[in-house]
């Protein structure tokens, strides 16, 4: 876990009385509501349908539980008392006082938290696998690279005012959990045959309203090149990147525009003049970082503890559907992460009060040194349990109603705050959430249906990123009425692929009606333990219209 | 374009100052051939016009350094740089790439839709004259440029990422506790 010094602690206190001071030219009507907009969302404070909303940074989903539990607090002393995780691991308060978010944020800075560029048009929050460090098949650690990355573009001056908002994910493992082909920047961080790190750069992919994958602009940079090779991407994006129309803003159209090839020339041409300069990084810089994310003391399970586990597993049914969907290997024997399921029926997905926060710090504490993950599919990760505990956790996790074993499953799926909360959306989403839940809420049928994800989005920004969900569903707003596009076929992971539509979209009510039949042709056409996508990828869209729209 | 008033402050090196010079936003019929001493014109204006110690150009947002531009550049009294909206950025990467690149030593000046809370993001790029529109308050303004007392990034007022300063100063550290 990052710890700050006391640069990083003068830098976060300085922007909490930089930001009481705009809040106060503000309020005595020295500032514009137009010109004070971009200064309140570079400091994640939005104005939303009914009240103000706060979104804090996780930095690259990283939690201490000291900082959940004044997150919990925050939430009981300004907010009703709940906060909700959203997919790009930041968490949201949605009820504050306009005039109290100076002293939220001063709060916050007290342990070493913030919200900086959790909105505007700069670059946000980074993002990377929520099993870094822990994960079985990585061959880098992203986080300390994440940690350089966060403090290269905090406040970065030249690009405050880019054409629209920009979004770097990281990732060091084999398999891609942090969708970095469906972000402006993504970075596969690999190890050349001589053990050196190198980074493989794509650019120009994301969702919202023009969904694409991103393009490898770069194979194989050196590491040390890696802060100035951001800085060369992000020049040419605020030179040339459209500004005339937001829509067209974002630097996957400029990089469609231009082609990958003639992108790629101008961003090596700026690098030229950047590369080997100061922000060259250093064995040292890395090894500085490296050192905040030092394995925790864990301790020698012995094998008969292994084997016990292994046991209950198989004597136990309902632990053993918690472990299949919760549990995730590690890459040390005898300890396991521990996934919290933020989704069950009748619960908005990522919701968390502030008492669950408390409690879920306490458990963190005694159960996995002090640390949390936030995850992009909006659930909280234990990352560091011992086997021999696990048993004793999940009966804790199920009084506190964070056991629900489908992390994974139709249940887990990822849903944006929509029209209940938020003024961009032109469609609820939660209830829709909800009574897919209900419906599908048989355990049995779930794993069944097995690996499956269901995203929604209440607007085409795509906060929910239903293009890349299995079964993706979009609110649509019609002359004021609210409908649900459905889209099948999409994946996140080292094959993402964007969903396609599936025709005509359908009233809210009928969704769970829809579901249910594009299940049902799954389940038909499926052979032996074929997943969804895989039934998908081998039928393709057809059947499931003709069965939908017959 | 930059509208031109007499009211507009000039902030300069984080003093407020008498401003000697005149913007002229419109390319007018004497655009080709400015007469009036003093005055910033449009960049391509100034190009087309004979080099003089009291005519300056101002750059539109979209402006390419190509070579021949900033050749022609060497010569200017300053250089401002138009904020068509404060939303506009990419004049910080204009002024970096002139103060850094090609090492223009001269005054780089903001103007257009210049406001407090955007000076300090300026200023580290390399501004070091501003023309506040004229309803911006100047102590606020002032104020604004001191809020932080250092930088991870690198930029125009600052070569030494942080990462670098903090290598040097563990060295440091370690140096007083080897004299201690």
């Amino acid at each position: 876990m990052y710890r700050y010094d006391n640069h990083d602690q003068t830098l976060v206190d300085e922007r909490v009385a930089q930001f009481r001071d705009q809040m106060r030219r503000y309020l005595e009507g020295k500032i514009s509501e137009e010109e004070f907009l971009p200064i309140r969302v570079q400091n994640g404070l939005y104005v939303q349908r009914y009240a103000p909303m706060l979104r804090i940074a996780i930095p690259y989903g990283m939690l201490a539980s000291y900082q959940l539990r004044k997150l919990g607090e925050l939430a009981a002393r300004y907010d009703r008392g709940y906060g909700h995780f959203t997919t790009r691991t930041n968490l949201q308060l949605n009820w504050p006082k306009l005039e109290d978010v100076p002293e939220m944020l001063a709060q916050l800075a007290s342990v070493q938290m913030h919200s900086i560029q959790t909105s505007g048009n700069d670059i946000r929050n980074t993002t990377t696998d929520q099993f870094a460090g822990i994960a079985a098949d990585e061959e880098v650690d992203p986080r300390p690279w994440c940690e350089l990355i966060r403090q290269w573009s905090t406040f970065h001056p030249e690009f405050y005012y880019l054409p629209r908002k920009f979004k770097i994910a990281v990732t060091g493992a084999a398999e891609d959990r942090a969708a970095i082909q469906v972000h402006d920047i993504g970075l596969r961080l690999w190890r050349n045959d001589a053990g050196d790190v190198r980074v493989k750069v794509l650019v120009g992919g994301g969702l919202g309203r023009t969904p694409m994958i991103g393009e490898t602009i770069c194979e194989d940079l050196p590491w040390q090149h890696l802060l100035t090779y951001l800085e060369a991407v992000l020049r040419v994006y605020n030179q040339f990147g459209r500004r005339d129309n937001k829509f067209k803003a974002r630097i996957k159209i400029l990089t469609k525009a231009l082609g990958i090839d003639e992108m790629r020339r101008r961003v090596e041409e700026e690098w030229a003049h950047l590369k080997d300069g100061a922000q060259t990084l250093n064995q040292q810089a890395i090894d500085d970082m490296a050192a905040h994310f030092v394995d925790p003391p864990r301790r020698k399970v012995d094998d008969a503890a292994i084997e016990a586990f292994e046991a209950l597993r198989r004597d136990n049914r309902a632990f053993a559907r918690f472990v299949t969907n919760n549990v995730t290997d590690h890459k040390v024997p005898g300890y396991k992460a521990v996934t919290l399921s933020l989704k069950r029926s009748g619960h908005s997905p990522g919701d968390v009060t502030s008492e669950q926060m408390a409690q879920i710090a306490d458990l963190a504490d005694e159960y996995s040194f002090g640390e949390l993950r936030v995850t992009h599919e909006q659930n909280l990760v234990l990352s560091d349990v011992a086997v021999d505990r696990i048993e004793e956790l999940w009966h804790k996790l199920e009084e506190l109603r964070l056991a629900n074993p489908t992390v994974g499953t139709l249940a887990d799926l990822i849903c944006c705050p929509g029209g209940d909360y938020c003024a961009l959306a032109n469609a609820k989403s939660i209830p829709v959430a909800q009574a897919i839940q209900e419906r599908f809420d048989s355990l049995d049928f779930l794993y069944d249906l097995g690996p499956l994800d269901l995203n929604i989005s209440g607007c085409m920004n795509a906060c929910g990123h239903h293009h890349v969900g299995h079964i993706g569903i979009l609110g649509v707003d019609k002359k004021g009425e609210e409908y649900y596009q459905i889209s099948l076929g999409g994946s996140q992971g080292n094959e993402s692929s964007l969903g396609k539509i599936l025709g005509p979209s359908f009233f809210r009510e009928d969704v769970p009606e829809v579901i249910d039949k594009v299940l049902q042709v799954y389940v038909g056409a499926r052979e032996a333990d074929e997943t969804f996508i895989d039934t998908y990828r081998r039928i393709g869209l057809k059947p499931f219209k003709e069965h939908v729209y017959a | 374009m930059p509208e031109q008033t007499p009211q507009r402050p000039l902030i300069k090196e984080r003093r407020l100052v008498e401003d000697a010079w005149v913007l002229q936003s419109d390319v007018d019929d004497e655009g080709a051939n400015p007469v009036k001493p003093m005055t910033i014109v449009r960049l391509d204006v100034w190009l087309a016009a004979e080099r003089r110690d009291d005519l300056a150009p101002w750059l539109p947002s979209d402006t390419q350094l190509d070579e021949d531009t900033v050749a022609a550049l060497r010569d200017a009294p300053l250089i401002a740089i138009d904020f068509p909206k404060f939303t506009d950025g990419r004049g910080y990467s204009l002024a970096r790439v002139l103060r850094e690149r090609h090492g223009f030593k001269g005054e780089i000046r903001a103007v257009g839709d210049v406001l407090i809370d955007q000076l300090s993001y300026m200023a580290r790029c390399g501004f070091d004259a501003f023309s506040l529109r004229e309803d911006q308050v100047v102590e606020d303004a002032l104020a604004s440029l001191t809020v932080f007392s250092r930088h991870y990034q690198v930029s125009v007022d600052n070569p030494e990422p942080m990462f670098l300063r903090r290598q040097r100063e563990a060295r440091e550290r370690q140096r007083e506790t080897a004299v201690a």
